[in-house]
């Protein structure tokens, strides 16, 4: 047997090495099982490196509109595909190095390679035979190889996977999944997106502000399906107004690639479309990664393709434990943060609560901007909840006026019988910046009350969401 | 630096605690050891030890106060070379929500618990009586502003309610939890018209007061144990369905077998024997033993699961002065007779000078109450959550009794055993009764 820990985790992503801080902040000797970055897909093919990309479409567009702030760009605005993705990794390699001098700092082992777990206590760790995705990072320093390892506790922190749909499996030329889409050799002319949830959509966002025309098929009546209604559609309105293209409860029902395209059939239950695209990215979420780790040996219970825990990441078999995207949806490193930390802490005999998983604040990157916490309305009224719902739009805000960004709404829902923030829904520039806001005051429980009563600083974005909550109760001013 | 001396956390779940009283004065001397002062909780009396040296440059929070934070600074030490009068200057005083004296004759130091709601908070305008009389006296109450809310429109007594989130406090699920215990108010019309405020579901101390004659009585505030008993107590008679089995046994058999122990043990060198085998022992040991051959009635009701406990950890109520702990012996299946005794004087001793630890009374599948000594024949005992069963004990005498067709003279004792029916049904009660009768009648089984 090589080494004995405490508390061992599979998986370094924002779930396993936040956990693995954490445990060794708590005097547990701990040890993370990585196989191909740290950091996870979160900040190497995910979260981190599209906010980079975006941050460049983002400048682009502003130079593109330069002259509306009374700029004056000489020559020719273009871009250099190669230089974008490059930042992107440069900015993601970054943070990856970060995580390894995090855990060195912390003293926790960092063992390379793919882990199985042979039985309660215990770990083969193989090399990896997964291809790394590229380009890859380097491989940190000092790393422990192949092996059995032992640990008291073992937390599964494997992550998930794109989901994928048969006929549309990717091949990584013409049918991309977020990896190839985030380091492509050239951007494409005309690109489908097929899903419109997070993902899907930012790279639509991302792609459309490049200049490429992009339509977006999603299988439900609406895109942005988790969102409220009202803010998708505000949302679509503006994207489409970008020149993207939706289609909305419509279904790919044909494919047939061409050397250099593919031609795609869809129904909409309007008809029938045929339509010619370079690239088609396919993002219909995203599954756990449970396989090969040795669950259904040990009788690991799973449910719905993700392993089954009681709140404090304890799965049915004593000294298992499972965290993040492969503990259930939603499937966001923020939720796998919290609850590697809530399962280490209860390891200690310490009382964290469980995570109330209707606080979990979600954002979109996309342009505008989406972000939201809580019920949306749809979802209030079936749980047969009186509520009181305020709105106030970005162009009664005098600071998003001065950004030039006047296309938002801030939309609150509060129960109208004991005045709780049951959910807020945002679109609009900086939006994912503010939802915080909403987050503490649920977390709180703050009233509205507490919420009118608050100053909110002028001039910020930050007004409308104090204007929205007077607004739910007949007191707006700025409208 | 000064040394910060905070208040300590006497068990996980410790939230706040009364000193009690300062055993060291400002400008006394301080080593490492030295007891400073004392901190008493809902059950227990603890002793703050010094970790540092130097000198006792101020005491922050004065010996009565109560319901002081858990890591609230209470003194200030000066370390060497420090002046204790520049030390004592107010740079580090705590939060002053946690420094002020709950004493009841200064009343500038309370705090109001309800901040005056805005006009605008449109259901908010009919004032509870209950809220307001129970919200001018006492210490302050953490609640979130919706506990608050919800507790106002519907009646409830904050101070009632256990806090469940961070640091104790008050929030909106403790609320819900209790409004739902709560027993059911007359309802409120719907609509618009302001509703007369409810009438409370347990009269107001004013009202109780207004039976009395003003003088006829003295008034003593609860310490912190009182509360807890009655909240518990209130608790489990509101929240546990009990039903009650009572058996006699014939502890004749019993009796000879004690005194044969009791007559074998060894003598030390005062010669005072060693142990001395009460009849509570045997009743201790005889449960414990019950509960494992019985083992659906070991066990302990949560919402989504039973705990079937793998030892039988048996707490035994103690008496003391002004109210009672029930200190718990664990694997008492496991344990001989001379040790439960000697536990249980020990757990006696300390008991009586509030000095168990927290670990020593939590838990438990069950309980011994025994007012035998008292002359009582039987009685019933409400169970201590979260325990399943709790057996009261009644008197040993000598009764007449039927043996063998004829009359005889045995001696007899009545035991009740308290059951929660969500988690030990009638039959399963009545075995865990048969196995300690059992075990009682033929005493000599608790030895093998």
């Amino acid at each position: 047997m090589a080494e004995s820990y405490d508390i061992l985790i599979i998986g370094g992503g924002p779930g396993g090495y936040v956990a693995a801080i954490r445990a060794a902040q708590l005097g547990f000797k701990t040890a993370v099982v990585e196989r191909e970055h740290l950091g996870g897909i979160c900040l190497n093919w995910g979260c981190i490196p599209t906010k980079a990309l975006l941050r460049s479409a983002e400048i682009f567009h502003h130079l593109n509109h330069a002259k509306d702030y009374g700029l004056t760009v000489e020559g020719k605005i273009g871009f250099d595909a190669a230089a974008i993705v490059q930042r992107s990794r440069v900015v993601s390699a970054q943070l990856n190095n970060g995580v390894g001098f995090l855990l060195k700092k912390n003293k926790v082992d960092v063992i390379w390679g793919e882990a199985t777990i042979t039985k309660p206590g215990e770990v083969l760790v193989s090399t990896s035979k997964k291809p790394a995705m590229q380009p890859q990072h380097a491989i940190p320093k000092r790393t422990l190889g192949a092996g059995t390892y032992a640990a008291k506790h073992i937390l599964i922190a494997t992550g998930a996977r794109p989901r994928v749909l048969p006929g549309l499996e990717p091949d990584g030329k013409l049918i991309w999944t977020y990896f190839e889409a985030m380091a492509p050799e050239k951007f494409p002319d005309s690109l489908i997106v097929i899903g419109s949830g997070a993902i899907g959509i930012e790279f639509a966002s991302f792609y459309r502000s490049m200049g490429t025309k992009v339509t977006v098929i999603e299988i439900l009546p609406q895109i942005l399906p988790a969102e409220d209604a009202e803010i998708a559609a505000h949302a679509r309105k503006r994207f489409e107004k970008q020149g993207i293209e939706i289609f909305t409860s419509a279904k790919v029902t044909k494919i047939e690639k061409k050397p250099e395209g593919i031609v795609a059939t869809l129904e909409d239950g309007k008809g029938t479309w045929v339509l010619e695209t370079e690239r088609i990215i396919s993002a219909v979420g995203v599954v756990g990664n449970v396989e090969n780790l040795g669950l259904e040996a040990l009788g690991v219970k799973t449910e719905h393709g993700v392993i089954a825990t009681d709140g404090l990441g304890r799965t049915n078999i004593a000294g298992l434990y499972a965290i993040g995207d492969v503990a259930g949806p939603p499937m966001l490193a923020h939720k796998a943060e919290h609850e590697g930390v809530i399962c280490v802490e209860a390891i200690k005999g310490l009382d964290p609560h469980p995570l109330d998983k209707t606080m979990i604040p979600g954002c979109t990157y996309c342009s505008p901007q989406v972000a939201s916490v809580g019920l949306t309305e749809a979802k209030a009224k079936e749980l047969g909840l009186d509520v009181k719902i305020g709105r106030f739009p970005f162009i009664g805000n005098g600071k998003a006026i001065a950004l030039g960004e006047p296309d938002g709404l801030v939309k609150t829902i509060f129960d109208a019988k004991t005045g709780k923030l049951v959910g807020a829904h945002m679109v609009g520039a900086e939006v994912t910046e503010l939802i915080q806001g909403f987050v503490i005051a649920m977390n709180c429980e703050t009233t509205e009350v507490e919420l009118i009563n608050s100053v909110f600083p002028h001039p910020t974005l930050s007004e409308a969401m104090h204007e929205s909550v007077l607004d739910a109760y007949g007191r707006v001013i700025h409208m | 630096m000064p040394i910060d001396i905070l208040m300590p956390a006497l068990s996980p779940t410790m939230e706040k605690g009364n000193l009690s009283r300062w055993l060291k004065k400002e400008g006394d001397k301080i080593k490492p050891g030295d007891v400073l002062a004392e901190i008493e909780t809902d059950k227990a009396t603890m002793e703050v030890e010094a970790v540092d040296e130097g000198v006792l440059a101020k005491i922050v929070v004065p010996a009565g106060t109560a319901d002081v934070p858990v890591n609230n600074v209470i003194g200030l030490i000066a370390g060497e070379g420090e002046d204790p009068k520049s030390v004592a200057a107010p740079h580090t005083m705590p939060h002053p929500s946690a420094a002020q004296s709950h004493q009841p004759s200064s009343p500038s130091a309370q705090v109001r618990q309800e901040s005056p709601t805005p006009a605008s908070a449109p259901s908010a305008s009919a004032p509870s009586p209950i809220a307001s009389a129970n919200g001018q006296h006492g210490p302050r109450i953490f609640a979130s502003p919706l506990a608050r809310r919800i507790a106002k429109e519907s009646g409830l007594d904050l101070a009632a309610i256990a806090g469940s989130g961070p640091h104790g406090r008050v929030i909106e699920r403790d609320v819900t939890a209790a409004l739902a215990k709560a027993p059911a108010r007359p309802a409120v019309e719907e609509g618009r018209a302001p509703s007369a405020p409810v009438p409370p579901s347990i009269p107001s101390d004013e009202v109780i007061r207004q039976n009395y004659a003003l003088g006829s009585f003295e008034e003593v505030p609860h310490d912190l144990m009182r509360k807890t008993i009655a909240r518990r107590l209130i608790e489990a008679s509101r929240t546990i369905p009990h039903f009650y089995l009572t058996i006699d046994c014939n502890l004749d058999a019993l009796m000879n077998l004690r005194e044969a122990i009791n007559e074998a043990a060894p003598k030390d060198k005062d010669g005072k024997p060693v142990y001395k085998i009460s009849v509570n022992d045997f009743i201790v040991k005889a449960l414990a033993l019950a509960l494992i051959r019985v083992p659906d009635a070991n066990v302990t009701w949560t919402e989504s699961a039973m705990l079937r406990h793998k030892h039988a950890d048996v707490g035994v109520a103690v008496a003391i002065p002004s109210g009672l702990i029930t200190p718990i012996v664990r694997a008492a299946e496991t344990k001989t007779l001379s040790v439960i005794s000697g536990e249980m004087k020990d757990f006696a001793a300390r008991a009586r000078a509030r000095k168990l630890r927290p670990e020593e009374y939590q838990g438990g599948s069950t309980a011994v109450s025994n007012l035998g000594m008292f002359g009582i024949k039987s009685f019933s005992a409400i169970i201590n959550p979260p325990q399943a069963t709790i057996l009261a004990i009644g008197a040993g005498e000598q009764r007449a009794i039927v043996k063998n067709g004829a009359p005889a003279v045995a001696m007899m004792m009545s035991v009740t055993l308290s059951c929660d029916h969500r988690a030990v049904d009638g039959a399963v009660g009545a075995a865990l009764l048969a196995a300690f009768k059992a075990l009682i009648e033929q005493p000599a089984g608790m030895l093998a």
